[in-house]
């Protein structure tokens, strides 16, 4: 069993992607899956009414934003650690 | 005989001044009026700056009767066509009053309103809102305001294409002076979109900087929101000739286009065709443009694509070209943005002074043209374009010449 955050972040990703959780793979990346800028900005917004965070994205610099997105395994870290810090 | 068209008055409301004077020497300056936003419930933004005009408030200018009908987006729209009436110094028989309108672009409605109306019924619990929500909030009250004040008869209506909203109502009042289905028009954009739903609407797009507008530049983080109007009077040439007025600038062509490629993502290839639509139109090279008043939102995605078209249509004589966005000092004033832009061309035009893109601090090799950075230019500036690129991938282009 996998634990919850991951699967609720898989759930969240793969609804976006139009894919079932089963065939979302943790190292996939986001290109790759098809999703473009507008889908990443409803998976951000999923997350944060999800987990009741606020997830530090902006969709001008991908490259040093604080939320690495280059991979769903990337994200979920990520959300583990908003998570933790909300505490 | 080809009819033209010239701009015999100019008024302008933005965070940089609350006339166009003001509007010139902060464009000049290179100041900014991007600042804090104090506005209700502003701690609960995660975006809380933007280009708002602080000092523009209703008392002292509009009477107790105007008050409770204009919206702040109708304050602003009527503040800056009083203005432009009376520097073009028009005075209309019933006969020319029949031949002459106004077209307002303006992309959302009187949002200020329609915030205050959902507080009342919604947090606070009430049942009943002021009497004239709907003629405050309806987008076409600009308009309708300006043709009661300036009792303007001819064909009148609102534009709305997001960002684009102004080019489109300018370059149609164009059009129908242009024709001869008007003699003259009064044209340009407003917009008061700084309250706090608009602004958590944007946040949700995730393409707002929270820090400061730097267009080109390569550390931009996005967009900043501004407000204001800009409207111009436009005029058939032989008819403002022959009454003697005081000539800003032609507008000698317009060009449209649509992206018909993605709801937010813009496509060089749509901004390029509406570039070379408008020089079409002008009868123009591309080697006669002098200056771009650049779209420049400071967002990721248009700057570069944005260069990208420019190099595209202008080829080897793009690197002759200065561009700026003046955004980067009122902020991006949405559906008013391309009137605030075509006073910023009219200045440089009349003036001879290139208005700067403030806030840049880094070069950014995808936006390779000379942005204007930081200064403004001393330069004679023969023919100018402005553009503007929407949301839903509506663009917009005017050509101006110097009178």
């Amino acid at each position: 069993m996998g634990d919850t955050t991951e699967e609720q972040v898989i759930a969240i990703v793969a609804e976006q992607a139009m894919l079932s959780a089963s065939e979302v793979k943790l190292d996939d990346n986001p290109e790759d899956m098809g999703l473009d800028s507008l889908a990443l900005v409803e998976i951000v917004f999923s997350i944060e009414e999800t987990f009741d965070v606020s997830v530090p994205f902006n969709a001008n610099d991908l490259a040093s934003s604080e939320f690495d997105i280059s991979s769903v395994g990337k994200i979920v870290e990520a959300v583990k650690a908003l998570v933790a810090a909300k505490g | 005989m080809t009819r033209r068209v010239v701009v015999t008055g100019l008024g302008v409301v933005s965070s940089l001044g609350l006339a166009r004077v003001e509007h010139f020497e902060g464009l000049k300056e290179g100041r900014s009026g991007i600042g804090p936003l104090t506005i209700t419930d502003a701690d609960r933004l995660s975006v809380k700056i933007g280009g708002y005009a602080d000092a523009f408030t209703p008392e002292g200018r509009f009477d107790r009767s105007d008050v409770s009908l204009f919206d702040r987006t109708t304050q602003m729209a009527v503040t800056a066509a009083d203005e432009a009436m009376a520097e073009a110094g028009v005075e209309l028989s019933e006969a020319e009053a029949v031949r002459s309108g106004v077209v307002i672009g303006t992309a959302l409605c009187g949002m200020e309103t329609v915030d205050s109306a959902y507080r009342t019924v919604f947090q606070e619990g009430k049942n009943r809102v002021h009497p004239f929500v709907v003629p405050r909030l309806m987008s076409n009250a600009g308009a309708s305001q300006i043709s009661m004040r300036h009792g303007l008869k001819g064909p009148s209506w609102t534009v709305s294409t997001a960002c684009s909203s102004a080019n489109h109502a300018i370059g149609q009042a164009f059009h129908m002076v242009k024709s001869g289905a008007s003699d003259l028009m009064v044209a340009g954009g407003a917009e008061a979109p700084l309250v706090f739903g608009v602004i958590k609407a944007w946040e949700g797009l995730r393409v707002m900087s929270r820090d400061n507008c730097r267009p080109f530049s390569k550390n931009r983080s996005g967009m900043v929101q501004g407000e204001g109007a800009a409207v111009l009077v436009l005029e058939e040439m032989g008819r403002a000739k022959a009454r003697g007025a005081t000539i800003w600038g032609e507008i000698c062509g317009f060009g449209m286009s649509a992206d018909a490629s993605d709801i937010v993502t813009p496509s060089q290839d749509g901004a390029a065709r509406a570039i070379n639509s408008a020089l079409t139109d002008a009868n123009m090279a591309a080697d006669e443009i002098r200056y771009i008043n650049a779209h420049g939102t400071a967002t990721a995605a248009n700057d570069k694509t944005e260069c990208a078209a420019i190099h595209q249509v202008f080829g080897p004589a793009a690197p002759k070209l200065s561009v700026s966005s003046t955004k980067s000092m009122h902020g991006h004033a949405i559906g008013a943005a391309g009137a605030l832009e075509a006073a910023a061309c009219l200045m440089a035009m009349s003036e001879s002074v290139i208005p700067p893109t403030i806030n840049f601090d880094e070069p950014d090799p995808d936006c390779n043209l000379d942005i204007t950075p930081n200064e403004a230019r001393d330069a004679d500036v023969s023919a100018a374009l402005s553009n503007s690129f929407a949301f839903g991938g509506l663009n917009a282009v005017l050509a101006f010449r110097k009178a």
